[in-house]
């Protein structure tokens, strides 16, 4: 792990809403969803990185921006040293090989008319990744590679399950050869067992072909088995980075301690009877004063409700909260260790 | 870890009776189209003075009309005329709508209200009332009723085409043509248009049966086909002076007209059923 | 904890299918104490929400239901349909996955509760109306007097599910089937809902059946567990015991495939395969395909629940074998 290789800064994206005939008549403002608000994140070459949000916290949209498939309103994004944002035509392109995306409904994202091979094939053909007639052998070895039999190649999306269709956008990800890897929720829709199954075959690919990946998901365990590092979002900001199990240990920011806390421990001697965390997730449309934790934030005083807070350094990342200039957080509730005993 | 099975591949589908039946009465009203002259008895401009208005019968299955002309043989050379009306007045506007209906639904933005209110305008008036309007100024005839349809018609298929490939758009796969640098040109064509082709087909084997109607109204009304053309609608006017005293000159092209557009649209449901995406 | 309130016997719920029959559910023994938590855990296919309607009597032809389902020494699959409806809603209570499809989305809230209450109560409007109010104030609603005129739109998704919570509650139902509650909700959401069918528990002493595919939901809120696949209980037990020490390969499997902070980054102990079709099942155990265990008689008898120990179950012959092995990587 070294040098960044996607770095983010100040990234912002607000989704405007429609107005009633009333408000546009007062000339008041769009409503807007405030999906990112400021974003400021750096990925190492080789890493994987965990971004980790419940629902409004705007990790799918960030997601989505990288790529390009939605357009922020401010900030900067660079690649390898390169403006993501300014990139056109055939630059555009060598990008989008460089960075592929994967995604989350088994269902929506295959084209259900075009098979297996077709889709593969088109891929390769428009990268020019293989001369035609290699085409054929490149298929059935991407297909090796994601573990599909060579069969699969000419059957239609609608004939493979949940956890067989994750694997084909897979391969189809992979057949221009990425550097980087961004899987939005890609196992949330499986099964448990079969989220395994999709899980050690992403770590597999890693540690083969030396992706950088980014795993934006909602649950919890399996970033923490997959990444190097976790970034925390909540409302469209980033409250908290930090090395895997570190951050786990002894998370910093209140809403990280909160989700931590929430997330049902599968050691059934180890139970809360209090809620983890107080009050419902605020509308994104209309956020908070100050910071965006505060009203549900069991630490909360004045200043939080009256400004944001920036970032400050913790032990191996960051964490955007107060209460951090003023003592250093111990870990506020008991958190699962690591169980080598139990080996499972 | 080993490769991971697949079930058995499903069977092919078996085409369905209407697919069936309709490919049938559609296929036999093409070759009546192409071929009258193979299967008519008679001459349809023939005139026989001894056989005026003869009821149905032997050596005339349709009876004749009031100039001794066989009717048999003039609803089955009509087929001609009102089967060019059906491909000739939807032509252009399957293409012509798709495409525009694609390139809207598919960009938005401010296209979307600008196409919204020549929607609202010309959903606005009757149908035919535009046609008939669109006729009277351009003159009778069946080019100028092609023109006429073709100006309106379009704005159908191109809010359906709109709708569905905006629906398309959405999902995950157009999604990941756009993360793997496709240009719109080839998501359009090669991704979503294939997936929004059932209900436009569909709705053009419905309007085909439609224009049909649409034909012998206009002919019925003389802004059509012009007389002697053998065309069911003019078929049906010269018979609407003598219904007492020979029903079969307007009976038989109305049901020639009944079973054909039944047969278009017995094929959309074949062709709908076919094409329905397995789930 | 005292006596068994629900007894299930050899369950089934098939549905004709693509020429032949989907048993979703093929043979379900479940039993269930007063006050007690049981957890029905399974993957998609496993038939667990199947099974809690079949218990409801909620499937309707063509599916077919056969079996028996004992509630308090009357058996539900007999009674004619006029007293099952009033044990529907009345003594048993079911809460779904997706509040804003089990909710009416065009009746207010306080009117949904009102339903409940004129069919199984005797109250009057005035009380009905107070007792709507409390049992908002009960699933933790803020304001419950004037959110009674809400409609589902206008609660966030944590709330509407209270707010089913509370629709179910109006009876005063001794027995709660809860249909993955929680699966739509985020995290924080979530824990919030799970301790509060936990307090509701203990205050008004039901019980309940917790339908869940999460273990860590599971382990967090269910005393005991029972375990599905393929349309029949493969284990059941206390919930620390299985966890501790799976006696069914497939629990084993479950348990290996959810991380669990042993080395990161290692390889998840995944199963390989897929459950069978509903029409077709394996002659054996359904699960011998994908099991390390597996023997040749797995692969040809099919193994009932046998007692592995005081209060546990299993359905496999190689029930020893698999206690052993939870501590081999």
């Amino acid at each position: 792990m070294s040098a960044p290789i996607l770095e983010i800064a100040g990234l912002h994206k607000r989704f405007r809403l429609e107005r009633t005939v009333v408000d546009a008549l007062r000339r008041r403002p769009h409503p807007a969803v405030h999906a990112l608000n400021g974003i400021d994140l750096a990925v190492r070459r080789g890493e994987t990185l965990g971004i980790v949000g419940e629902s409004g916290s705007g990790k799918s949209t960030l997601a989505r921006c990288i790529v390009r498939l939605i357009e922020p309103d401010e900030g900067t994004m660079r690649y390898d040293g390169a403006d993501i944002r300014s990139l056109e035509g055939a630059a555009r392109r060598a990008f989008n090989r460089r960075v592929q995306m994967v995604f989350q409904d088994p269902r929506g994202s295959l084209n259900p008319r075009m098979t297996v091979r077709q889709t593969l094939a088109e891929a390769l053909s428009v990268h020019r990744m293989r001369p035609k007639a290699q085409i054929p052998a490149r298929i059935a070895e991407l297909l090796d590679l994601v573990r599909l039999p060579r069969e699969a190649a000419d059957r239609y999306p609608h004939e493979f399950s949940g956890g067989q269709r994750q694997r084909i956008g897979i391969a189809r990800a992979l057949s221009v050869e990425p550097e980087c890897l961004i899987a939005d929720e890609l196992v949330s829709a499986l099964d448990v067992s079969v989220q395994a199954q999709v899980v050690n075959l992403l770590l597999e690919l890693q540690e083969r072909l030396g992706l950088t990946v980014l795993f934006v998901a909602h649950d919890l365990r399996l970033v923490r088995h997959l990444s190097h590092r976790v970034a925390v979002m909540y409302l469209g900001g980033i409250v908290e980075t930090g090395e895997t199990e570190a951050l786990f240990a002894a998370p910093q920011h209140p809403y990280t301690q909160a989700l931590l806390a929430a997330a049902p421990d599968l050691d059934p001697a180890r139970r809360h009877r209090v809620p983890a965390a107080r009050g419902e997730l605020p509308s994104p449309v209309d956020l908070p004063a100050g910071c965006p934790f505060h009203p549900r934030c069991p630490h909360a005083f004045d200043h939080c409700r009256v400004e944001a807070p920036l970032p400050r350094p913790t032990g191996t990342g960051s964490a955007a909260c107060h209460l951090l200039d003023r003592v250093p957080m111990p870990a506020t509730a008991p958190l699962p260790q690591k169980e080598a005993a139990h080996g499972l | 870890m080993t490769a991971v099975g697949l079930a058995p591949a499903r069977a092919r589908r078996r085409p369905s009776a209407a697919l069936v039946a309709g490919l049938v009465i559609v296929g036999a009203s093409l070759v009546l189209a192409i071929a009258p002259h193979l299967v008519a008895p008679y001459d349809p401009t023939a005139f026989d003075y001894r056989a005026l208005m003869k009821p149905p019968s032997w050596g005339h299955p349709f009876g004749t009309d009031n100039f001794g002309r066989d009717i048999l043989s003039r609803v089955i050379w009509a087929y001609r005329v009102d089967m060019q009306i059906a491909v000739f007045t939807t032509l252009f506007p399957v293409v012509f709508g798709t495409a525009i209906g694609a390139l809207v639904g598919y960009y938005g933005g401010i296209w979307e209200p600008i196409f919204g209110r020549i929607v609202d305008v010309v959903i606005t008036f009757p149908f035919l009332v535009l046609v008939i309007a669109i006729v009277a100024v351009l003159g009778p005839g069946l080019v100028n009723m092609y023109i006429a349809v073709g100006a309106v018609g379009w704005v159908f298929y191109a809010r359906l085409t709109a709708a569905e490939v905006k629906v398309q758009n959405r999902l995950d796969y157009a999604a990941a043509g756009k993360v793997m640098g496709y240009g719109d040109a080839r998501i359009i064509l090669r991704h979503l248009l294939p997936n929004t082709v059932s209900p436009v087909l569909v709705y053009w084997m419905t309007d085909m049966a439609l224009s049909i109607l649409l034909g012998a109204s206009l002919g019925y009304l003389g802004l059509g086909a012009q007389p002697p053309a053998a065309e069911w609608g003019l078929l049906i006017a010269d018979g609407k002076n003598f219904m007492s005293q020979a029903w079969w000159m307007t009976i038989f092209p109305g049901v020639a007209i009944v079973v054909t557009g039944f047969g278009f649209s017995l094929l959309g449901d074949g062709v709908a059923d076919l094409l329905r995406p397995e789930s | 904890m005292s006596g068994t309130v629900l007894s299930i016997r050899g369950l089934t719920a098939t549905f004709p299918a693509g020429g032949g029959e989907a048993a979703a559910v093929a043979g379900v023994h479940l039993d269930l104490r007063a006050g007690e938590v049981l957890g029905l855990v399974g993957e998609s296919g496993s038939g667990k929400s199947v099974t809690l309607r079949a218990v409801l009597g909620l499937v309707r032809p063509p599916g077919r239901v056969g079996g028996q389902v004992l509630w308090q020494g009357r058996d539900l699959r007999t009674l004619p349909e006029p007293a099952l409806r009033r044990v529907r809603g009345g003594e048993i209570a079911m809460i779904f996955q997706e509040p804003m499809t089990a909710l009416n989305p065009v009746l207010p809230i306080g009117l949904q509760i009102d339903e409940s209450l004129r069919t199984h109560t005797d109250l009057g409007r005035r009380a009905r109306r107070d007792r709507a109010r409390d049992l908002l104030d009960l699933v933790g609603i803020p304001a419950a007097a004037r959110r009674l005129d809400d409609y589902p739109h206008q609660f966030s998704g944590g709330m509407r599910q209270r707010a089913m919570i509370a629709i179910a509650l109006a009876s005063e139902p001794k027995l709660l089937l809860a249909d993955e509650p929680t699966t739509a909700l985020d995290v924080t959401i979530q824990d919030q809902i799970l301790t509060l069918l936990l307090q509701l528990r203990d205050r008004l002493g039901m019980s309940v059946i917790l339908v869940t595919h999460d273990l860590g939901v599971v382990a967090q809120s269910c005393d005991r567990m029972a375990v599905m696949y393929a349309g029949r209980v493969v284990e059941t037990g206390p919930v620390a015991a299985v966890f501790e020490r799976p006696r069914h390969a497939y629990t084993l499997g479950l348990l290996g495939s959810v991380p669990r902070g042993g080395g990161p980054r290692l390889p998840l102990r995944s199963i390989e395969g897929a459950p069978p079709p509903l029409t077709e099942r394996p002659p054996g155990c359904a699960f011998a395909p994908r099991c390390a265990f597996a023997t040749p008689r797995c692969r040809a008898e099919r193994p009932a629940l046998e007692p592995v120990g005081p209060d546990a179950a299993a359905a496999c012959f190689e029930s020893a074998r698999v206690a052993d092995a939870r501590g081999a990587a």
